[in-house]
């Protein structure tokens, strides 16, 4: 069962923001959007939300939060990186513009993996850990191209990797916070101490 | 591998939802494109004019020319949205087999069709449409669309219509929340909506799909009123590129928009910009130079 007392921040600076924050009132856990360096201090987790990564990698450099994201990361706390989030916890430098990568995850990403919005789609994916398949909405969605030693691998799709998890980081290219399916959430709150 | 479903409502409102708190910006360039996705926009309106050259242009306002469209979707890899004219099933059509994200079925364009609006729930591409009060709103999500914009008054750099527009859907939404649910069908009859979504508005509380501001954004304290008003997001036209510095009014309203209300931070990105694009008095404009009365 997930307690009571878990605080869960969502980066509010661009995306799906109010989506994360119902589905974690919906399990009964407290969230806060986080904007500036303070929103951070009293936080067990903390998930980065889907949007658009160019914009959202923008805006953290712009708020300032680029430190304490890292500081946050480092004292073990747990992240959860939907879509975009995943893309910003990678540490991919294909990419040839300077933007933002965080590199909380050993993983390669192929931004736009799956095709532009009119390939966008939904499924039932099959997620290590959870017993049932999980509703899985992928828009415009990355995929991981390759994954380093300590990064373990939670579901694939079509021969693509969709999500993974290293430490006590979890990154799915899908959005469960588009759905009434809380099992991948279930899942990162249990990494939260 | 189990079953793939492509274009559902999910899939299609869920595009807009990733928009949020974002900025689009019109362009008719890959150069412009780029100005746009560096600053920070989380997609781009391809267009062959802007709306205040539209509007200088006269003549019939079409679908922008492929080649322009498939330049900016080799440009950026942030997604890239186009207008179709009202009604125009092929000009939508066009759009989509070009693997457009998004579609705007737009009152800036010349309407192809005077009577019908787009059947939208037919296609895979999502479609955003313009709205100025809640009947024209549930409308066109009752016809498929996944996500609205304020209609405002494009290419003006007059924020007064876009105002009026949002302040409008939202007090319906407040005064149908206050309904009892025997009163429904009546107000469903007076501002000519569908039946079944004014009842999911009123369990909501709010639209079923993501609503944005567009026509007359011109600075980035426009950007903040409108977000203030309860916006999901921001569409900027010629507001960008046909200012003075595009690249610092970019930068300026992707961060007004996400900082809304920190206004110490407003008057500091306010500075220093230059000049804002020349802006239109809306009674200076004649009946027929009016776009927002186009649609039904």
């Amino acid at each position: 069962m997930v307690s009571m007392s878990k605080t869960i921040g969502v980066l509010d600076l661009q995306g799906a923001v109010s989506e994360h924050i119902r589905a974690l009132e919906t399990l009964g856990v407290q969230a806060v959007a986080v904007r500036k360096s303070e929103d951070f201090d009293n936080l067990d987790g903390l998930i980065i939300p889907g949007g658009e990564s160019t914009a959202i990698g923008r805006l953290i450099r712009e708020q300032k939060l680029e430190e304490r994201l890292r500081s946050f990361y480092s004292s073990g706390k747990a992240i959860f990186g939907t879509c975009a989030g995943l893309i910003l916890c990678s540490t991919d430098e294909s990419h040839e513009t300077d933007d933002l990568r965080l590199g909380f995850i050993d993983m390669e990403v192929e931004r736009n993996g799956f095709g532009r919005q009119v390939a966008s789609f939904e499924t039932s994916l099959d997620f290590k850990g959870i017993l049932q398949p999980v509703e899985a909405v992928f828009i415009r969605a990355p995929y991981i191209q390759s994954v380093g030693a300590n990064a373990k691998i939670l579901a694939s799709y079509d021969d693509k990797i969709v999500a993974a998890e290293q430490g006590n980081v979890l990154v799915t290219a899908h959005h469960p916070e588009l759905t009434e399916d809380y099992a991948v959430l279930n899942y990162f709150l249990n990494k939260v101490s | 591998m189990s079953d793939k479903i492509i274009g559902s409502t999910r899939v299609k409102r869920g595009m807009a939802q990733m928009q949020k708190g974002g900025v689009i910006m019109d362009v008719v360039n890959a150069e412009q494109a780029r100005i746009a996705e560096a600053a920070g926009a989380v997609a781009v309106m391809a267009l062959e004019r802007v709306p205040s050259d539209i509007r200088k242009a006269g003549g019939v306002a079409r679908m922008a020319n492929p080649t322009i469209i498939e330049e900016v979707m080799n440009a950026v890899s942030i997604p890239v949205m186009a207008k179709a004219r009202i009604g125009h099933i092929s000009e939508a059509r066009i759009l989509e087999a070009m693997g457009v994200d998004y579609i705007d079925e737009s009152e800036v364009l010349t309407p192809a069709d005077e009577e019908f609006h787009l059947l939208k729930s037919e296609y895979i591409v999502p479609f955003v449409c313009g709205c100025r009060d809640l009947g024209e709103a549930l409308r066109r999500i009752g016809e498929g669309a996944s996500m609205l914009r304020t209609k405002g008054e494009p290419g003006t750099g007059n924020i007064v219509e876009a105002v009026r527009h949002i302040r409008k859907v939202n007090s319906q939404i407040a005064v149908l929340s206050a309904k009892s649910d025997d009163e429904l069908m009546t107000f469903a009859r007076d501002i000519g909506a569908p039946y079944e979504l004014v009842k999911e508005v009123k369990e909501l509380g709010s639209l079923p799909v993501v609503n944005f501001a567009a026509g007359g954004v011109a600075t980035p304290a426009d950007a903040a009123l409108m977000m203030s008003l309860g916006a999901d997001g921001v569409f900027v036209g010629s507001g960008i590129f046909k200012s003075e510095s595009p690249e610092k009014f970019a930068r300026a309203i992707v961060q007004a928009t996400t900082n809304y209300e920190d206004y110490v931070l407003l008057a500091e990105i306010s500075k220093d910009l230059g000049e804002p694009m020349k802006g239109i008095e809306i009674s200076h404009l004649g009946e027929a130079e009016r776009m927002q009365e186009r649609g039904w």
